[in-house]
């Protein structure tokens, strides 16, 4: 019952939102459909923790401690985004760079977007899961080039195209899966139901499996903005407005990875080998490397936090690779924190740049000095993402480097580096912007910082203390995932 | 070698009509030219489709190729036309690589298409497991006229036509996905088509040109 409100509500606030256009509460009415998606995730989240996991309708829904824990992410992301979003659209629309027609269009898809990830989160068909993943891009893809602008309408044409055939490779992956799984399970629908699968995985031919696999992995890869596909994705964060940046960033790179490592219980059941983790652990590895280099040469705040996305997920896609109970926790870990803490960011950064009127990070300075909050925010927040202690990015970090050192020595180094050279850079650039010398007037009014305080707090709460219910759910997680 | 059946004649048939359409896709210039042609590619998988539907009387199949009849043979390329006629756009187009060059790549593509798709078809059980090459053959081909072609529209047919080849593929190693995803990826496709829509008037009207080479502003530093 929950999961029939949990995905009716983004859907009526969708269609809501685009009857109702932009007229007074507009931005309320959209926060107040997110509060309600997150109410009944909560509620569907006690229910999973005290009754286990549940199939839904004949089977076409299922849910776990593992999607269950991504749902609850997903909708306290969406939620807090909705209330940053609330006064910067507003400010966006006094400088005159928005206007009512495209925040009616933003609000609508916004919401079509939120529940786009629920769906593929909770389906149990693989084959509605790919449906449901490219429906979110088509929802956020006119979002990327609301500005209008030649450089927001070129990142969401790139947005466009490369998902799009990544995720028509992710198709064929599908296709394939489903032709193993048909030998065993016989046509028709219940073939592509994952539970089914799992069931019978050990029958699986292996031979399809690992070709299907790939294909899978590099289909959902380009959405999880894996090297060496991972173009789209700095310039999609950088040209689109800041709050789709932040769901993107913190979302849906999450539900893309999810696809992925549904796919990788199957294959590691019907392989018994671990060719589908090496090559998890390869193109993560490759991602953070890549990443971590790139972000040296970056000029613009936002291309920069995306880049440090790419690294985050390359690291979260190594660990997962790498398997086991403890990579596994950690890795489940790091997708939390880096939610929170990059969402944070991208709160912080978009009020910088509001302010300031630029991207480019060397003609924002002073934050401390224009408005205090904003400046401890945007330095807490890298801060976080860096991962340094306390912070719980430091917790995840720090659990993965010791599994690799444990158990693949060989890739350690290349981490540590990319680890290294991402702090320097990173850190480096955003001082400055700090505490630099500003001739700036102070900010005329108060930024929306709330939901900044909110995500650091909590990755903060994390990185000290996790509550034991909540270390044993992620526990039961990383089990589904094979540990 | 015993004679395949008459209707399985004509699937293979069909199978290699979708592939010269490929072919002959990747050499056309000019984008009415190859809306025609992703119109009758469309056709011949529809075709196809039904024949094998009505050979192994699975019924779900029928809707497929209605749906395949309906939006990519009636629906986009009528849409396509239009656009096109509106914007103006049909002129003499050169790809990035030049058509010979490209045609000699396409038939490399072709190759590793059969082999990539030996092990799969031997397994599979469908009466027209021989043509799973083709389809592979015709996605590699459509994503090859993606990366040559610097154009908005085409490049979005060249999209359109690896749906097309992927369809087939489901078609003849499982006789079609499950028609609830078919549907939903139709649904897909019919959404994006449209969104590219509103897409293709806002690059026109913010650069005053479909070519996509001035769209190389954002680049890896």
């Amino acid at each position: 019952m929950e999961l029939f409100w949990l995905l009716g509500i983004p859907l009526t606030g969708g269609i809501f939102l685009a009857l109702w256009g932009y007229r007074r509460h507009a931005p309320e009415i959209n926060a107040l459909f997110s509060l309600l998606t997150l109410a009944v995730a909560a509620l569907l989240t006690v229910h999973i923790v005290e009754t286990g996991p549940m199939m839904v309708a004949n089977g076409w829904f299922f849910i776990d401690s593992f999607n269950v824990f991504l749902v609850a992410l997903t909708a306290f992301v969406a939620f807090t985004t909705a209330l940053f979003s609330r006064p910067y659209m507003r400010i966006e629309q006094e400088h005159g760079r928005l206007n009512a027609t495209r925040l009616r269009l933003y609000h609508s898809s916004y919401q079509i977007f939120i529940g786009a990830m629920l769906l593929a989160l909770t389906t149990n068909n693989m084959g509605i899961l790919w449906v449901a993943m490219e429906a979110a891009t088509l929802a956020t893809v006119l979002l990327v080039s609301l500005y209008r602008t030649p450089a927001s309408l070129e990142a969401a044409w790139k947005y466009f195209i490369l998902c799009g055939v990544g995720i028509a490779l992710a198709l064929f992956g599908t296709i394939l899966l489903y032709f193993a799984a048909e030998k065993v399970l016989g046509p028709g629908g219940n073939a592509l139901l994952w539970t089914h699968l799992n069931d019978v995985k050990a029958q699986l031919e292996p031979t399809v499996l690992s070709l299907a696999f790939v294909f899978l992995l590099v289909g959902y890869g380009t959405k999880v903005g894996l090297a060496p596909l991972h173009s789209w994705l700095p310039d999609a964060h950088a040209e689109g407005p800041t709050p789709v940046s932040a769901v993107l960033s913190g979302l849906l790179l999450n539900v893309a990875l999810y696809a992925v490592m549904r796919s990788k219980v199957l294959v590691d059941g019907a392989l018994g080998n671990d060719m589908a983790g090496a090559l998890m652990m390869g193109f993560g590895l490759l991602s953070v490397v890549l990443a971590a280099f790139l972000i040296v040469r970056q000029t613009d705040v936002k291309r920069m936090f995306a880049y440090s996305s790419i690294e985050h997920m390359g690291l979260i896609t190594f660990a997962f690779g790498m398997g086991g109970a403890v990579a596994n926790f950690a890795g489940l870990l790091h997708m939390t924190m880096h939610s929170l803490t990059k969402s944070a960011i991208f709160f912080a950064v978009g009020h910088a740049t509001q302010k300031t009127g630029t991207q480019l990070m060397d003609d924002i300075r002073g934050l401390i000095k224009t408005n205090p909050t904003l400046g401890w925010g945007l330095m807490l927040g890298t801060v976080a993402i860096l991962g340094m202690p306390p912070f719980g990015v430091f917790a995840s970090e720090f659990l993965i480097i010791t599994t690799a050192m444990h158990e693949h020595p060989w890739a350690t180094p290349f981490l540590l580096l990319a680890l290294g050279v991402a702090f320097a850079a990173i850190f480096g650039k955003v001082q400055p912007m700090v505490f630099g010398e500003t001739e700036l007037p102070k900010l005329p009014y108060q930024p929306a910082q709330t939901p900044v305080f909110l995500h650091l707090g909590l990755v903060l709460m994390l990185g000290l203390f996790i509550p034991p219910y909540l270390a044993a759910w992620y526990k039961q997680a990383a089990q589904l995932l094979g540990g | 070698m015993t004679a395949l059946p008459y209707h399985l004649q004509i699937v293979n048939l069909l199978a290699a009509l979708l592939l010269l359409i490929s072919f002959a896709m990747l050499s056309q210039r000019r984008v009415i030219g190859l809306v025609t042609l992703f119109a009758w590619q469309g056709a011949a998988l529809a075709l196809s489709t039904a024949i094998v539907a009505w050979s192994t009387g699975q019924h779900h199949l029928y809707y497929s190729a209605a749906m395949t009849l309906g939006l990519k043979v009636i629906a986009m390329p009528w849409y396509f036309y239009r656009l096109v006629k509106k914007l103006d756009v049909n002129r003499v187009v050169e790809p990035m690589i030049n058509i010979p060059t490209t045609m000699l790549i396409g038939i490399v593509l072709v190759i590793f298409a059969f082999n990539l798709a030996l092990p799969i078809s031997e397994m599979s059980g469908t009466v027209t497991r021989s043509t799973l090459g083709i389809a592979m053959a015709c996605v590699l081909l459509a994503f090859l006229m993606m990366i040559t072609r610097t154009k908005a529209i085409p490049q979005v047919i060249g999209f359109l036509s690896m749906e097309n080849g992927l369809f087939f593929a489901a078609t003849s190693a499982t006789y079609g996905m499950p028609l609830v995803v078919e549907l939903g990826v139709a649904l897909d496709v019919l959404v994006g088509v449209f969104v590219l829509g509103i897409f293709i008037f806002q690059i026109r009207e913010t650069f005053d040109s479909l070519d996509l080479k001035h769209m190389e502003k954002l680049k890896e530093k």
